[in-house]
């Protein structure tokens, strides 16, 4: 087959279908249940580590 | 041992650049090569001058030099970026300004892709990279990856505007809209941008934080599409090792659809994807309250990743492109808007509940008005798409106006509220300098780009009107220098508009300056700490 026939049948068949397929498990992933409790952590992880790095050595913690 | 291996490979960079300047076929090689020698030369001898110094030990903090140094060019290239603006607009309105003695350098067509570049990927470019390199190490509690890395991605990314820049002035171009540098300036991308990609997975990797906050995801889908975009748009042989000029790899309606594909993609992962990175990282912190909704933002994600690719074939509606291709883009056009809209809603709710920081703090005033013209763009777009709709709107000032009211409205805007929000920030002051001088800036780019949307709205409509415009018997009314002389109040117009946004840019610059200058650096946590 050539490029031009594969590109429009996989553009207008089972590409297109695989990727809105692929589209709506990730959407149905994101509302899972029990997804709250962890996405309301991570929308609040920006508000941490503001100013130095979580893995600051040992030394410069304790002073 | 690492130094000796540098000092070795600049020195063979400036030898053999200096060597490809002496056998150069055209001028535009010649000083990119020469440009190259001067680069690797003083790199040289700064590595010679720094080989054996005893590094302090900076791992346990933040990589921050890179990102001060992100800012001021940032700045610095927006201001000449927007000049470059201001001074084509002049040129359409006023064609005596493209002077006899600059023929052939200083006209239209040649800094019209100055001006495109130097916004897009100097002004652009370098506040992604600065923003992915605050932003991952902030959310990933490290350092970032690679050591000096950071700086190399850096300058490399400097280097590539200057040989971009000088090059488009002297006639090298590979013609390709938003990818205009030639084979040599490609290749630099190509080492510059995996380096991006290196610091920036290489710290996701080793981050702190057990998650990956949503502003990375979107980061790096810019980084990894940009990566496959400029590989597959820019593919062609060069004609000779010594010179600018290429063959491209494709031909006809496959380079146009290849070169859209690009072209599209680097709208939506460029100018959208990376500056929603910004948006959801920057926006929260500003307003002090997390992202209104954190799924909304995952959706958001996964429609722009699988709805832009396909968007591309609607900048070629009525060519050789077949039918059902533009249509196929058309459609994915439109459906683009409905997760738009969702992640301009969620980006201004996030201020719900913080609604009066819009009356007391200029910087969220002018993020929200860059999500504002992200939503207004990002409806414009999709209805310029459709078949109808593109056939008055297609090769018109429309197109400029819809470019300009995203670019300038969302980027710049965003770009300004998160400049504002880091140089405190990154220079330890305690406040801006003036935030009266914020709210200047705020209403001199806002009615700026007003300006310019709306007479580029006039004048485009108006241009398609009159092509269209057909006699009783059929024949066309306008001639195309009809319209060029009815286009001349509008142009007038718009040229006042860019050089307000201009004006407001140059503000920001001062006020940015004197906040470093000025203030105090202000007591911080780290100063109560004995050195090791």
């Amino acid at each position: 087959m050539e490029t031009y026939s594969f590109l429009r049948h996989m553009a207008d068949s089972w590409f297109l279908l695989a990727m809105t397929l692929g589209f709506l498990a990730l959407c149905v992933w994101a509302f899972r249940p029990g997804s709250r409790a962890m996405h309301q952590e991570v929308a609040g992880s920006i508000f941490r580590n503001d100013d130095s790095p979580a893995d600051r050595n040992p030394a410069q913690k304790e002073a | 041992m690492w130094d000796y291996l540098k000092l070795a490979g600049l020195g063979l960079v400036a030898v053999c650049a200096a060597i490809a300047a002496n056998y150069a076929h055209d001028l535009a090689y010649q000083v990119n090569a020469i440009t190259v020698m001067l680069a690797a030369g003083i790199a040289f001898l700064w590595v010679l001058r720094t080989a054996g110094d005893v590094k302090p030990d900076r791992r346990h903090e933040y990589f921050d030099s890179v990102v001060r140094a992100g800012a001021i060019a940032t700045a610095f290239w927006g201001a000449v970026g927007f000049l470059v603006g201001v001074i084509i607009a002049l040129q359409l309105a006023f064609p005596q300004l493209n002077f006899e003695f600059l023929q052939g350098y200083g006209n239209f067509g040649r800094l019209r892709p100055l001006h495109t570049s130097a916004v897009i990927f100097a002004f652009g470019g370098n506040a992604l990279i600065m923003s992915s390199f605050y932003i991952v190490q902030r959310t990933c509690a490290t350092r970032l990856f690679g050591g000096s890395l950071g700086w190399f991605v850096f300058w490399g990314w400097q280097l590539v505007i200057v040989l971009a820049a000088s090059g488009y002035v002297l006639g090298a171009t590979q013609s390709k809209e938003y990818a205009e540098p030639v084979w040599y300036v490609d290749i630099l991308i190509t080492a510059v941008w995996v380096g991006l990609l290196v610091a920036f997975m290489g710290t996701l990797f080793k981050r702190k934080e057990p998650h990956i906050y949503v502003a990375n995801w979107f980061l790096l889908s810019m980084i990894l599409t940009v990566a496959m975009l400029h590989l597959v748009n820019n593919a062609a042989i060069p004609v000779s090792i010594f010179g600018s000029a290429q063959v491209q790899a494709y031909a006809g309606v496959q380079d146009a659809m290849v070169q859209w594909w690009y072209g599209h993609n680097a709208v939506g992962f460029f100018l959208t994807a990376g500056f929603l990175g910004m948006m959801y990282y920057f926006v929260p912190k500003q307003a002090e309250r997390p992202v209104y909704s954190y799924k909304l933002s995952i959706i958001h994600f996964w429609a722009l990743i699988f709805l832009y690719i396909w968007a591309g074939p609607h900048h070629l509606h009525y060519t050789a492109l077949p039918d059902w291709a533009s249509t196929l883009g058309m459609v994915f056009s439109v459906i683009l808007w409905m997760p738009s809209w969702g992640g301009m809603i969620n980006g201004l709710m996030t201020l719900s509940g913080a609604w009066d920081k819009l009356r007391t703090d200029p910087i969220i005033r002018m993020m929200v008005v860059s999500i504002g013209f992200y939503g207004m763009s990002t409806f414009e777009g999709p209805m310029m798409s459709i078949k109808a709709v593109n056939s008055l709107s297609h090769y018109t000032d429309w197109t400029i106006g819809h470019v300009h009211s995203g670019a300038l409205g969302w980027n710049g805007m965003i770009t300004f509220g998160v400049l504002y929000y880091l140089v405190p920030r990154l220079w330890n002051r305690e406040r801006l300098y003036s935030l009266k001088l914020v709210s200047w800036h705020f209403w001199l780019a806002t009615i700026g780009i007003v300006l310019y949307a709306s007479s580029m709205w006039v004048t485009g409509i108006m241009e398609g009107l009159m092509w269209r415009e057909v006699d009783a018997n059929g024949f066309l009314v306008n001639a195309f220098a009809d319209t060029v002389a009815a286009k001349f109040p509008m142009y007038v117009v718009r040229a006042t508009g860019g050089l307000l946004f201009l004006t407001g840019a140059l503000i920001m610059c001062w006020n940015l300056w004197m906040t470093v200058r000025a203030h105090p650096a202000r007591a911080t946590q780290h100063s109560a700490v004995p050195a090791e």
